[in-house]
Formats: structure tokens, C-alpha cells, sequence
């Protein structure tokens, strides 16, 4: 699903600089990033999502290589593609659960809001557990009811590949588990790959394998 | 563009206050100026008229513009007034018609006119209801008077007294409303007209007395001889004149000498106005005859030269509002850094972003023109009536 070969990214001015020598994914494999803060973590997610593109080397992703792309078709694979789901959710404020989940069919031109999708949109909110929320503004939701919005939102369109950055990061722990034990069932029926970054060692043995940013090693959990 | 329009919907119903304020904005500004060029129309389009049709208008020297918009348009300001000689006199040159205003006192807030039946012809006025001016002490009222106090022929109306702390001032008189005027659009419609003897009733010039010789009420006789009566301050002074005591009112001095504030002069020609503006140009005749037209172009040309300025200052006022406003949008942009990250994140692109605030602005600038189109409409519906308010009074 995910081939990384040589890859060197590094921001302008802020003196970060990540190298990757190599890296890949199977479909279907539940992968776990971890490292201190400030080792790259979140580049690497949006490195291989196309949010940002690498100085050197390549990323393929479903079979795409993603970092030759030009913007908008970036953009459009992204959407197709990849489902993100951010730690602070990323969620709007003026807009109700339902009109979140939807927000990217409505912001995009490579999803179409049809009545099938909004009753999909229905089905997933109901198996995880927020079919009753979607008329309320996200102000008045717990924070691991939010954060299901936000993968509901993530897993809409099917996305093959799906990016966890910190998810369970904002909760607390009895939701932590929850939530990422509904993130592996709603991954896994849809038969999308995960890779998700996080803090959280306990919850490391759930995943196939952890990519330690440390040294960046690959073993596994 | 209808997605973005939803989610630019969903923003601006959220943020209401913020929302609110751009929308007020927006609006008022286009409103000014718009709403001013209504008001100003209107008002060029009522003074005009009227002046057009007063061919002439004779009054006490001083300020022509006073004497034009009381004579005219009823206003406040009382000019210095003149005497009924005045009329006597333009009728004793045989060259026009003269018309008595005296135009000093209100009722219920609206300006008596004193004047004589003439002054219907002249503008044109109908009876809508009841009958014309017969008898001392009946008013017949403006449509627009009938309509805000509620009154109609047969009932009254009492004068108002020109300052409540004159307590040794002229009672009020009750007036019995003789009829209606059918509405002419004009500040006749304004006004509660009464025979010019009336208007020196309310004033006290004219006025009757209890009959002292048949007073039952000891208390008002001071002493009483066979052929002389003293009464007291106790005489009652009669405040509605009526069947039984109207041959009591009588005028004190010569009634040559009673005040006018202007008289309107309709010439019988176009040669026989020009003689009658010769002879009053003298200086020393003690009075002036105006052409209301004339005085009218000035004030309009003075309007007109403040409504440039004020195009000027609003137009300044708007080029600050809007930069404002751009100002505003450019930080609530900076703002909503986050939202705006967000929806890259999910997909969205630069032309996304600019579609949303295209989208805003749109919604915004829709409702501030609704807004916009009710405001002038209602302008428009009561510029009548805001001009008299607003500039003629």
C-alpha cells in the first residue's frame, strides 16, 4: 500500500530535516508510528497523503507515486484515497455532525453528495455510535464523540489508506481504547490500511506493527 | 456554487453578531446616499409645486425665506407680521386678488391658518366631509389632521396655547370641526384652517363675555348701578363660541389694525404683477411681495449645494467603511487560520477558500440589498410625509 525509498524532506528556515531510507506498508496492515515530539511524525503522514512533497526521493501510495503528482491531482488523490483523522479532530464549529461528516463532499469536486452517500453517512455515524448526535452543533459533543465524527468523516468516502495523527490523543482513557477499538472495526470493514501515529505504548500491541521514529527502526509490536 | 453557498449560509447564521454588523453596514451605506436623492426629489418636487402655484406673496420685510415658508408651507417660524391694511390695500389697487394668512397658533401640534374662503379656490380644496366655513369659531381640518387625531365633522378641537407658563394668556378655544378636506398632498393637508376672525379669537383679540347683567353669580359684581356694571376678575371669558353667545364677541380697536402674517396676492394679469411688484420694491411701502418661485430656486440651490457636499463626505464616509470592510474580512481570514488550515486538509483547495468568502460576501451583500430595496421603499412610500417632517415642517 505505502513504498517509501529515500525520502528527504526538510522545512525551510526551521532547521527539521527528515530522512527515510525506506519504508512500506502491505494493505489491510495497522501500522503505529511513534517518537518524540518534533521527529517527524506528522511530516511523514502528510508526506505520504501528498499535503506536503518530498525534496528527494519517492513515496508510492495504492499504487500512485504520489510525489510527482502536480497539486490538484495531489489533492484529488488525497480525497479518493486517504481518509485523515487529526488529533484535535478539525472540526467546524458552525456546522452540525451531519454537515461535518458531509464537509468534504461539499468542499471538493471529486466526491458527489448524492442521497446514497447521506445515508451511508447515516449507516457509519449509527455503527459508531453518534447516529442520534447529527443534527447537534460538535460544541455539544464529548470529546470522543467528536473525535467519532472525525473518523466518521475520514472513513465517508472509503478511502483505501487510512491516517491517524494522535487520534486518541485528546481523550481520556477509557475512551482512548474505545475509540481506537472502533477505528481497527471500521477499518477493517471497510479493508482499509491504517497508519496512525501516537503517544500511547498500550495501545501498541493492537497494532501489526510500530515504526519507531527514534531510529527509525521497523519491528514489530 | 450552491454547496458554497450552504456552508457560507451556515457560517453567517452562526456568527450572527459579526454577520449583523457587516450587514448593517453594508446596507446604510448604500441607503445614504440613495435614500438623500429620494428625499431630495421629493422635497424640490413639494416646494416647487407650491411656489409655482403662488404667484405672489406680500409680507412685512426681513427674511423672504421665513415669510415664504410660513406662508406657504406653514412653517414654525412666525415672520414679522403685518396689518389687514395690507389687504385692503391690494384690493383697493384693483390689480389682484388678496388672500389673508395668519399663520401664528397650533392645534394638537398642527398650524391654525387663519385666511378666508378664498384661499379654498385658490388651491383647490374639497370638502371630503361636512361643510365649509360658516360661522365664528369652526375649523375645517386638513385630511391628514382628521386622520392622526381622529376627528371628523362635529367634533371639536381645542387651540393650544402658545406657551403653557403664559398664565394670564388667552384661553384655548374649542373649536367645532365644521368639516374635512378631501387630501390635496400637500402642507394643506397639514393644517386646521379657520376664518381669519377666528384667528384673532384664539389670539384674544376678538372675544365675548359672561353677560354680566343677567348673572345670577353674585360674586363676579363688584358694584352695579343702574346704567354701569363692574366685574371682577371671575367674568368667565367664553372658550367656545356657540349659538347662544356669539352675538357677545366683539373687536377691540379697528380691525385695519389686526395682524396678518402674510397675504397671498394672485394678480389679474401678468402686467398688473409687475406694477404691483414695482410699487412695493420701495423700500419705504413697509412691506415686501416676494415671488415665492424665485425664493424657492435659492433655497434649492443652496440644498443642492450642501446635498454635493454631503455626496462628498458620504462618498468618503463609504471608501472608509469599505476598506473597513475589507479590513475586516482580511482579519477574520487571519482569523480563521484554522478552519481554513482544516479545509485544505480535508481537501479543499486555495480556489475552495475563495469560493466560501466569495460565497460569504455574496450572502451578505444579498440581504444588506434586500434590506437596501425595503428601506427605499419605505422612504419612497412616506417621502411625502418625511419631507414635511424632515424639511418643510
Amino acid at each position: 500500500m505505502i513504498e517509501i525509498d529515500a525520502l528527504e524532506f526538510s522545512y525551510p528556515d526551521a532547521g527539521f530535516h527528515l530522512r527515510i531510507p525506506g519504508f512500506s506498508m502491505a494493505a489491510r496492515e495497522k501500522v503505529a508510528v511513534i517518537g518524540p515530539s518534533g521527529s517527524g511524525k506528522t511530516t511523514l503522514l502528510n508526506l505520504v497523503a501528498g499535503i506536503l512533497v518530498p525534496r528527494q526521493g519517492r513515496v508510492h501510495c495504492a499504487g500512485t507515486e504520489v510525489s510527482v503528482l502536480a497539486d490538484a491531482a495531489r489533492r484529488d488523490f488525497r480525497i479518493s484515497t486517504i481518509g485523515f483523522v487529526f488529533q484535535d479532530f478539525e472540526l467546524l464549529d458552525y456546522l452540525n455532525v451531519l454537515d461535518n461528516i458531509l464537509h468534504p463532499y461539499r468542499i471538493t469536486r471529486a466526491l458527489q453528495l448524492t442521497a446514497e452517500v447521506r445515508d451511508r453517512a447515516g449507516s457509519l455515524a449509527e455503527q459508531l455510535g453518534i447516529g442520534d448526535k447529527l443534527k447537534r452543533g460538535v460544541e455539544q459533543l464529548s470529546q470522543g464523540e467528536k473525535q467519532r465524527v472525525a473518523i466518521c468523516r475520514a472513513l465517508l468516502p472509503g478511502p483505501q489508506l487510512v491516517l491517524a495523527d494522535e487520534a486518541t490523543g485528546n481523550l481520556d482513557p477509557r475512551n482512548k481504547g474505545h475509540i481506537l477499538e472502533l477505528l481497527f472495526e471500521t477499518v477493517a470493514s471497510h479493508e482499509a490500511t491504517l497508519l496512525a501515529v501516537t503517544h500511547d505504548h498500550e495501545l501498541l500491541p493492537q497494532f501489526d506493527r510500530v515504526v519507531d521514529f527514534n531510529d527509525f527502526r521497523v519491528g514489530a509490536a | 456554487m450552491m454547496d458554497s453557498l450552504y456552508i457560507a449560509w451556515k457560517y453567517l447564521s452562526f456568527s450572527k453578531a459579526r454577520t449583523a454588523t457587516l450587514v448593517a453596514c453594508v446596507t446604510l451605506i448604500a441607503v445614504l446616499p440613495l435614500a438623500l436623492q429620494l428625499l431630495l426629489a421629493e422635497s424640490e418636487r413639494q416646494l416647487l409645486s407650491r411656489a409655482e402655484s403662488t404667484p405672489l406673496l406680500l409680507g412685512a420685510p426681513g427674511s423672504a425665506l421665513d415669510l415664504v415658508m410660513n406662508g406657504l408651507y406653514f412653517d414654525d417660524e412666525v415672520p414679522e407680521l403685518i396689518s389687514m391694511a395690507a389687504v385692503d390695500a391690494v384690493a383697493a389697487s384693483g390689480l389682484a386678488t388678496p388672500i389673508p394668512l395668519y399663520v401664528r397658533f397650533k392645534a394638537r401640534r398642527f398650524p391654525i391658518v387663519g385666511t378666508t374662503l378664498d384661499y379654498f379656490d385658490f388651491r383647490g380644496l374639497t370638502i371630503k366631509a361636512g361643510r365649509q366655513l360658516a360661522l365664528l369659531g369652526e375649523c375645517v381640518v386638513g385630511a391628514e389632521v382628521a386622520e392622526r387625531l381622529g376627528i371628523t365633522a362635529g367634533d371639536s378641537l381645542l387651540s393650544s396655547p402658545e406657551t403653557v407658563f403664559d398664565l394670564a394668556g388667552v384661553y384655548p378655544l374649542n373649536m367645532k370641526v365644521a368639516g374635512v378636506l378631501a387630501r390635496s398632498h400637500t402642507p394643506d393637508d397639514l393644517a386646521v384652517f379657520v376664518d381669519i376672525k377666528t384667528a384673532w379669537v384664539v389670539q384674544g383679540l376678538v372675544h365675548g363675555h359672561q353677560d354680566v347683567t343677567r348673572t345670577q353669580d353674585a360674586g363676579v359684581i363688584i358694584e352695579q348701578t343702574d346704567d354701569n356694571v363692574i366685574a371682577n376678575a371671575r367674568l368667565v371669558e367664553y372658550t367656545e363660541i356657540n349659538p347662544g353667545n356669539i352675538d357677545s364677541f366683539h373687536f377691540h380697536g379697528t380691525p385695519d389694525d389686526y395682524p396678518l402674517s402674510a397675504v397671498i396676492t394672485v394678480p389679474r394679469d401678468e402686467k398688473s404683477a409687475t406694477i404691483l411688484r414695482g410699487r412695493y420694491l420701495d423700500g419705504d411701502s413697509g412691506y415686501q411681495l416676494v415671488v415665492p418661485g424665485t425664493v424657492i430656486d435659492g433655497l434649492l440651490a443652496n440644498i443642492f449645494r450642501i446635498k454635493h457636499m454631503l455626496d462628498a463626505v458620504i462618498l468618503v464616509v463609504a471608501v472608509a467603511t469599505g476598506l473597513a470592510l475589507v479590513l475586516v474580512f482580511a482579519l477574520s481570514i487571519r482569523l480563521r487560520q484554522r478552519e481554513i488550515q482544516t479545509v485544505f486538509r480535508i481537501g479543499g483547495s486555495r480556489l475552495t477558500i475563495a469560493r466560501l468568502l466569495a460565497a460569504e460576501i455574496t450572502l451578505i451583500v444579498l440581504v444588506s440589498g434586500v434590506l437596501c430595496a425595503i428601506a427605499l421603499l419605505l422612504v419612497h412610500q412616506y417621502s411625502d410625509e418625511l419631507v414635511r417632517t424632515l424639511v418643510i415642517r
